[in-house]
């Protein structure tokens, strides 16, 4: 049934739908509406048979995760930013174990300097961490991602964690149509785990390996990823066969396929980015776009085919390495190789800054006539930068960064210099 | 596309007015996204929440910068916050006060837009009538519709309906459909 | 220890109960046998005893851990007819246990990160919950600092919400498995490769370290309990005892590392008894949050003679030696036994430990915390 929803609602309910019997909980801005809907979801008995366990904190959570998911229950968590960083080694280890655990990350940015809005810097942080990452490009996408995520995930046993823009998405009402229970029970069959703790067959999970055997240990994950780069898609097409709807896959395609501009981002940016695409190709210009759904594994051969016949590609990031640039970006000099196509990249959206049509269409107006540079920060305010690095090597004890942006911007009361 | 930008100040229903908006809007079969701007939960402080009304589905997720209406639930924010911002020539100005616009000092805003599209209404006042509270969001949105016609007063009561339960449910219902009464004028989108 | 025909066998819980012959290896002194009652024999004892950890594990010739989770986890699996599931914090239990490919454990077992065996057993708990499967109880299990250093928060965490897991932590006073480096269980003055016997305070500073019994105790959990690999039948009866409860338990064992503590691998369990013997390990246990049983010094001995066994120490004794510091443990240890009443009420020479279970009461009930918090100083 089709409703207007708040998007952490509407995942909330989804997950129930996908009948978890263990949650464990640590709330973060911005996924708090995701676990306190889940718990208000239990209390009710509307999600019946499952224990909330309300941890102490994310590395506690995606603990207690392992724990029950080895135990062979369906498992879920929710977190964003700085709590995925605290979960770092607990994620290395679900994935070395394979335990397929599904999580929500509610995409925030990572401090210092703290801050609590939306880029894609937390996930991006545990890029080879060895889950599955998927990128929702609305909130209906990001309900539907939750349900293939499960069924990828107990395939494979590999765990999979779906990212969602933090407010953008999770805090935004849209109208949204929940899969029926029956829809879900009839998707995702119970979970039948590879490896089980149970006393009538006991098992050692999580024995040291040394030398002689971690590599191949290492390549077994590396083939699981690639065979997820089969499976996603299909995935895909049997959810769409079940529920009546395109959702998932690898990546997606919006009039690109004879453009020779093509931007490619991850995440909502890409609607507001199809708007600035429709208007351009109405005033004559030749550009589409490309969502990508699934960071990793990275689907280079797909991207490959729908970038290689562009003139020029955009990847617009809401993440930086810093001294380097893009990251995906990376990956798509990987899948473009020695193909005669011009990329670039720009940094937008960090820390939750607004991608503007405005600021979009400017951006691609300089790409057309050839003035955009390797590497660019859209709407980056040069002279406050500029002036806080000058500030920077005067040398005399120059405080924090931030609070000297933050006064040159009057955000802040200026004091003594 | 109809774009609402609703001020106010946390604690006073900001972003449930949006979310309301948004919600009526589906109940009369259009497409609609409502969010706040975000900031650190704090009562008081100032906050924006938007509502994107359309017949086709919407796919941008920029704040709203050109609005199609301002609704300002505390005047209070008035000359220390650009509220106003981006308002397009068209645009309507919905300020919760039982003041009149020359009163609160904007008299010259409202030359450079048109004229009947700006208005004050004391939705705090009906509000806390209704529902013994001066809670101004339901009141406000039952103004707006009167004011741009953009969805149905029954829609607004259905999403009130579902939003709320009992007296809360009946008091902002009240409270939008007086707010309405308050400011009636000939439909127009 | 020398026989003693007079004091005859030990005082069980129905009283003293005297063997036939010249035999007074009895009761908690002899955890096998044939002497004994079968009910009053230790579980390893006992041909069909689980195995948890089996043999061919890596461990060092004398390693206190290994004998001690041998004892505690075949007391759980029988306690619980073999329906256990552990979960182990990385450290040496882990590490020489699971050499790969090959496995000592005879029980579903999981290890995770160093940090988060409560958690981990948390989760496993969460699940068979989830799963109606109340006839499978858990164990997480680590040393000392997989449990008070870095594990500590998950370990609160797990006792906070009274979740149903006993944990078992095996204490070695450092961190053995990296190569002997300081951990908050360390004791004072002593010798680790990060608190080296230099300087005017040599070895680990005095004034630091956490009682984990006492925060467990603070939690007010279902059951705290110390035990040391001394007392082999008081650790089996004390797990027993924890398994027929429910919710958060906590049982904390002194387990002498030969090659950390720098004793002879013969003297594993003889210097876990001194530990007890002289104080500096006080054994007792606790029902929410109250100490309802301590086990008393049946022979007290200054702490000397538990310190001079072990190279972490020596610099203690060499040349002129440091007698301050010998004087200050010593202060310690006689702190211990004020504040637990670890030597009985009476003269002090009955034989006052039994074969299993704390059960020799000095006092009353002792809630310690109210005491330390009243800043009473005991009898």
């Amino acid at each position: 049934m089709r409703s207007q929803l708040e998007g952490s609602q509407a995942v909330a309910r989804t997950v129930a739908r996908c009948r978890p019997q263990v949650v464990s909980a640590y709330p973060i801005t911005p996924q708090t509406h995701i676990v306190e809907a889940i718990s208000r979801l239990v209390r009710t008995g509307e999600l019946e048979g499952c224990e909330f366990v309300n941890v102490e904190s994310e590395f506690a959570a995606c603990s207690v995760a392992i724990g029950a998911s080895a135990a062979g229950a369906r498992t879920y968590t929710a977190t964003a930013s700085q709590g995925l960083l605290f979960m770092a080694e607990a994620l290395f280890n679900a994935s070395g174990l394979g335990l397929p655990i599904v999580m929500t990350v509610a995409n925030r940015a990572l401090g210092a300097p703290i801050n609590i809005w939306n880029d894609h810097s937390d996930a991006m942080a545990m890029r080879d961490c060895g889950w599955v990452q998927l990128y929702a490009g609305d909130n209906q996408e990001a309900v539907d991602l939750h349900v293939q995520a499960y069924r990828l995930a107990e395939t494979l046993s590999v765990p999979v964690m779906v990212c969602m823009d933090g407010f953008v998405l999770t805090h935004a009402l849209e109208p949204i149509t929940l899969p029926d229970q029956d829809e879900v029970d009839a998707f995702l069959p119970a979970f039948e785990p590879r490896q089980v703790l149970d006393p009538d067959e006991p098992v050692t999970i999580g024995a040291m390996v040394g030398p002689e055997a971690f590599t191949e240990v290492r390549y077994l994950s590396h083939a699981r990823q690639l065979e997820a780069l089969d499976l996603i898609p299909q995935v895909a097409i049997e959810f769409a066969q079940s529920f009546g709807r395109a959702s998932g896959g690898l990546l997606t395609p919006y009039r690109s396929e004879d453009a020779e501009t093509i931007v490619l981002a991850l995440g909502s940016v890409i609607g507001t980015i199809a708007d600035v695409v429709d208007e351009l190709r109405d005033g004559g210009a030749s550009i589409g776009a490309v969502a990508l759904k699934s960071f990793r594994p990275s689907p280079l051969s797909e991207l490959a085919l729908a970038l290689g016949g562009a003139k020029r590609v955009i990847v617009l990031e809401r993440a930086l390495a810093a001294g380097i640039g893009g990251i995906v970006t990376a990956d798509v000099l990987r899948a473009l190789g020695r193909a005669d196509v011009e990329v670039h990249t720009v940094i937008a959206g960090l820390g939750g800054r607004a991608i503007t049509r405005a600021s979009l269409r400017g951006m691609l107006e300089r790409a057309f006539g050839g003035e955009l540079g390797e590497l660019e920060f859209l709407d980056l305010n040069t002279g406050v930068a500029e002036r806080e690095l000058a500030r920077q090597r005067e040398g005399r004890r120059p405080g924090p960064h931030a609070e000297g942006i933050l006064r040159d911007l009057g955000i802040v009361a200026a004091g003594p210099a | 596309m109809f774009a609402a930008r609703v001020h106010g100040r946390g604690g006073q229903g900001v972003v449930t007015a949006a979310e309301l908006l948004s919600l009526a809007a589906f109940a009369d079969g259009l497409e609609a996204q409502a969010f706040p701007s975000f900031g650190s939960e704090r009562m008081g402080a100032p906050v924006v929440a938007f509502c994107r009304i359309d017949s086709k589905p919407i796919r941008l997720r920029e704040p709203i910068v050109e609005a199609d209406a301002v609704v300002v639930q505390d005047p209070t924010l008035l000359h220390h916050v650009q509220v106003f911002e981006g308002l397009g020539e068209q645009g309507y100005v919905l300020i919760n006060s039982s003041r009149t616009i020359e009163e609160l000092g904007l008299g010259e805003l409202a030359e450079r837009h048109r004229r009947e599209r700006i208005a004050t209404v004391p939705a705090g006042e009906l509000a806390r009538a209704r529902l013994g509270r001066p809670i101004p969001n339901a009141a406000l949105l039952g103004a707006l519709i009167a004011l741009t016609g953009v969805v149905s007063l029954a829609a607004l009561e259905r999403a009130i309906g579902d939003r709320f339960k009992g007296a809360a449910a009946v008091g902002n219902a009240g409270a939008a459909r007086d707010a309405y009464e308050h400011l009636r004028r000939p439909v127009h989108a | 220890m020398s026989p003693s025909r007079d004091r005859g066998g030990s005082g069980g819980p129905d009283g003293a109960r005297r063997s036939p012959g010249p035999y007074y290896q009895t009761g908690t002194f002899a955890v096998g046998g044939r002497l004994l009652d079968e009910g009053e024999r230790a579980v390893q004892a006992d041909e069909g005893r689980a195995n948890a950890i089996t043999k061919g594990h890596r461990a060092c010739q004398g390693c206190g851990e290994a004998l001690g989770a041998r004892y505690a986890l075949d007391a759980a699996m029988r306690a619980t007819g073999g329906r256990l599931i552990a979960a182990n914090a990385t450290g040496c239990l882990e590490v020489f246990t699971t050499p790969y490919p090959e496995s000592s454990w005879q029980l579903p077992w999981i290890h995770s990160l160093f940090a988060n065996a409560p958690a981990v057993a948390t989760g496993v708990a969460a699940a068979l919950r989830a799963k109606g499967r109340s006839d499978v109880r858990v164990v997480g299990q680590g040393g000392d600092g997989g449990t008070v250093d870095i594990g500590l928060a998950c370990l609160s965490g797990m006792f906070e919400r009274g979740d149903d897991v006993l944990y078992i932590c095996y204490d070695n006073q450092g961190y053995m498995n990296t190569g002997v480096q300081r951990s908050a269980a360390t004791p004072p003055a002593a010798r680790t490769a990060t608190t080296e016997p230099l300087g005017e305070h040599p070895g680990n500073a005095f004034g630091q370290g956490k009682s984990a019994p006492l925060i467990a105790m603070a939690h007010e959990i279902p059951y705290v309990a110390t035990a040391t690999v001394a007392d082999l039948r008081d650790l089996e009866a004390k797990v027993t005892r924890a398994m027929g409860l429910h919710g958060p338990r906590y049982v904390h064992v002194l387990v002498p590392c030969p090659l950390g503590w720098g004793s002879a691998p013969a003297e594993t369990i003889l210097i876990a008894r001194l530990a007890t013997e002289s104080g500096l390990f006080p054994v007792f246990e606790a029902l929410d949050g109250r100490i309802v049983g301590v086990s008393t010094i049946r022979r007290r001995v200054p702490v000397e003679e538990y310190l001079r066994r072990q190279r972490r120490f020596a610099h203690l004794f060499e040349g002129d030696g440091r007698p301050d510091v010998v004087a200050h443990l010593q202060a310690l240890a006689d702190r211990n036994i004020e504040r637990f009443r670890l030597i009985a009420a009476d003269d002090g020479t009955g034989d006052a430990r039994a074969s299993g279970g704390a059960d020799a009461r000095a006092d009353a009930d002792i809630d310690l915390l109210d005491a330390l918090a009243a800043g009473e100083r005991g009898p």
